[in-house]
């Protein structure tokens, strides 16, 4: 692997995606916008002292949909559409290069989402206190998953299918984690949601930012089945033409 | 060594052959065409040597090289630029050109490509606003990023407005001069005859023939002429003695090479039969004439043959 290629690659991917108007919006501006409307109106009751309590580790978790899942599975599928993934199979870059630098460029561009989010959360009031490794790890389980996603998406299907498909993914699975209100309201089918990889991450990422009583087996364990199964099963099916 | 080798290919998708049987070479510091209509299975044969696509049978080698299997060791000694380009829409020719260049080990300087590629007015602006020309221009820049041994350009004149096509002539010229062997492949033949040293024209799917471009015009040498349908052709044929055929109605061909004589004769028998002469082409023809011809006789076989 050459380390320049993975640098520069990393950097213009990062750059990309920080560039582009509908990039941030669905990377920042949904995100932010959501937890600062639903902090503020009491539209849903959520059982905390404080709605944001309830409403920022859900949001943290939309983030990593967001840019694991959403982001760059349309943006991989239009490079696939464009033939730029194509014309790099004729250069040096390798594509354990190019997966590697996606992945890290996810990874810095969700680094900007926690500071970012949190810093207005905390301005909300919002007080942490639980385990960062544990909300970390979720986190990195979670960006497998929803990566894993975003290339079976990108990989498989014309880039204007992918576009509105994860876009559809995203606002269902918005709808239905445990983001905006809590998933017992969803009665029988909170089970069902449950198998959810977006669930999953709330249900992981709520005790683990406050402090929460219990480890959420199911939770985890589903989660880490995603993470598995999605990258693998992307693995083998993405196509670059 | 010849540089590039291909050797009876042919490709097929399905039932669907793209590639009958091409066979060609090319050396390095030599610019070949491969020129013909659309799906006569030019961009298949070049995708098959930039390592897209697998043989169906026979073979084809790079520098020496297996394409599909010796991919690792060949993409940093060949340069591609594919039809449609593949560049990022919204990185402009500079940011496009400086990360292709930290690929490759030893890349040229991106200033100096962008200068070459005439792309220094629009240097940063994103490649989905630039014009077919400049977008042509810019793939062209990042298929020599890597200072390529063998440079394969698709229809690399496409939409390229007529500077914009003295740059990349120049360009490839260049290219030859330094050594690199330059495939190239175009359905326009004047660009051809301009640019290459050898053409092979590929019709449908297999090679009806190949050579300078002055040897493929002289060797289709014959007269043509137009007159009313329907003239005596054996009792003209007798008078040129040579061959006359009527290949469409009023269009007449001579086999023979054009000399005076023979074209002295032929108005000489019109005009004791007070018969117009609508048109007469004779001498030199132009590659586009040869091509029709070679391509309208490797689709008469081909019909024949099925």
């Amino acid at each position: 692997m050459s380390w320049r290629a993975l640098r520069a690659q990393t950097a213009e991917e990062v750059r990309m995606t920080l560039e582009q108007g509908e990039r941030l919006l669905v990377t920042f501006v949904i995100p932010i916008l959501g937890l600062v409307l639903f902090s503020s109106v009491p539209i849903v009751s959520t059982g905390t002292a404080h709605r944001v309590d309830f409403f920022a580790p859900g949001v943290l978790g939309l983030a990593v949909i967001s840019t694991a899942m959403v982001n760059l599975g349309i943006s991989t599928g239009f490079e696939r559409g464009w033939g730029v993934l194509k014309r790099l199979g004729a250069t040096p870059l390798r594509s354990s290069t190019l997966l590697a630098a996606k992945v890290l460029a996810v990874l810095a561009v969700e680094v900007v989402q926690v500071l970012v989010i949190g810093a207005i959360a905390a301005g909300l009031g919002w007080r942490p206190h639980g385990s960062a490794w544990l909300a970390a790890g979720a986190g990195l389980l979670a960006t497998a998953a929803f990566a894993g996603i975003g290339f079976l998406l990108a990989g498989t299907l014309r880039a204007e299918v992918t576009l509105a498909l994860a876009n559809g993914l995203y606002v269902v699975m918005l709808g239905i984690s445990g983001i905006m209100f809590p998933l017992a309201k969803l009665g029988g089918f909170a089970a069902f949601a449950r198998l959810l990889p977006s669930a999953a991450l709330t249900d992981v990422l709520h005790p683990a930012l406050s402090g929460g009583a219990g480890v959420p087996v199911e939770g985890w364990l589903v989660l880490a089945a995603w993470a598995v199964a999605a990258p693998v099963l992307a693995a083998a099916t993405f196509r670059f033409e | 060594m010849p540089a590039i080798e291909v050797e009876a290919l042919r490709v097929s998708f399905g039932s669907v052959v793209a590639v009958a049987d091409v066979s060609f070479e090319a050396d390095a510091g030599e610019v070949v065409a491969l020129i013909g209509p659309n799906g006569a299975g030019k961009t298949t044969t070049v995708e098959t040597l930039e390592g897209y696509r697998r043989p169906t049978s026979g073979t084809v080698r790079v520098l020496g090289l297996d394409p599909v299997a010796d991919h690792r060791a060949l993409v940093g000694r060949i340069g591609v630029m594919l039809q449609g380009g593949g560049a990022y829409p919204v990185m402009g020719p500079e940011r496009a050109i400086r990360l292709f260049a930290s690929y490759y080990e030893d890349p040229r300087d991106p200033a100096d490509l962008i200068e070459l590629a005439g792309l220094g007015a629009v240097a940063s602006t994103p490649a989905k606003r630039l014009s077919g020309g400049e977008r042509q221009r810019l793939a062209l820049a990042l298929a020599l990023v890597g200072r390529p041994r063998v440079a394969f350009l698709d229809e690399p004149t496409a939409g390229v407005d007529p500077a914009g096509r003295v740059v990349v002539r120049e360009i490839v010229a260049s290219l030859r001069d330094e050594g690199v062997c330059v495939l190239l492949t175009t359905h326009e033949l004047a660009e051809a005859e301009r640019v290459a040293d050898r053409v092979v024209i590929v019709d449908p799917g297999r090679v009806v023939a190949s050579g300078r471009p002055a040897e493929l015009v002289t060797a289709a040498r014959d007269v043509r002429f137009a007159a009313p349908a329907g003239i005596e052709v054996d009792a003209l044929g007798t008078r040129l003695g040579a061959p006359v055929a009527e290949i469409a109605p009023g269009e007449y061909r001579v086999d023979t090479p054009a000399t005076p004589a023979v074209v002295a004769a032929l108005t000489a028998w019109l005009a004791e039969r007070d018969l117009p002469l609508a048109d007469l082409r004779a001498g030199r023809q132009s590659l586009e004439d040869a091509f029709l011809r070679l391509t309208a006789e490797g689709h008469a076989e081909g019909a024949g043959g099925r």
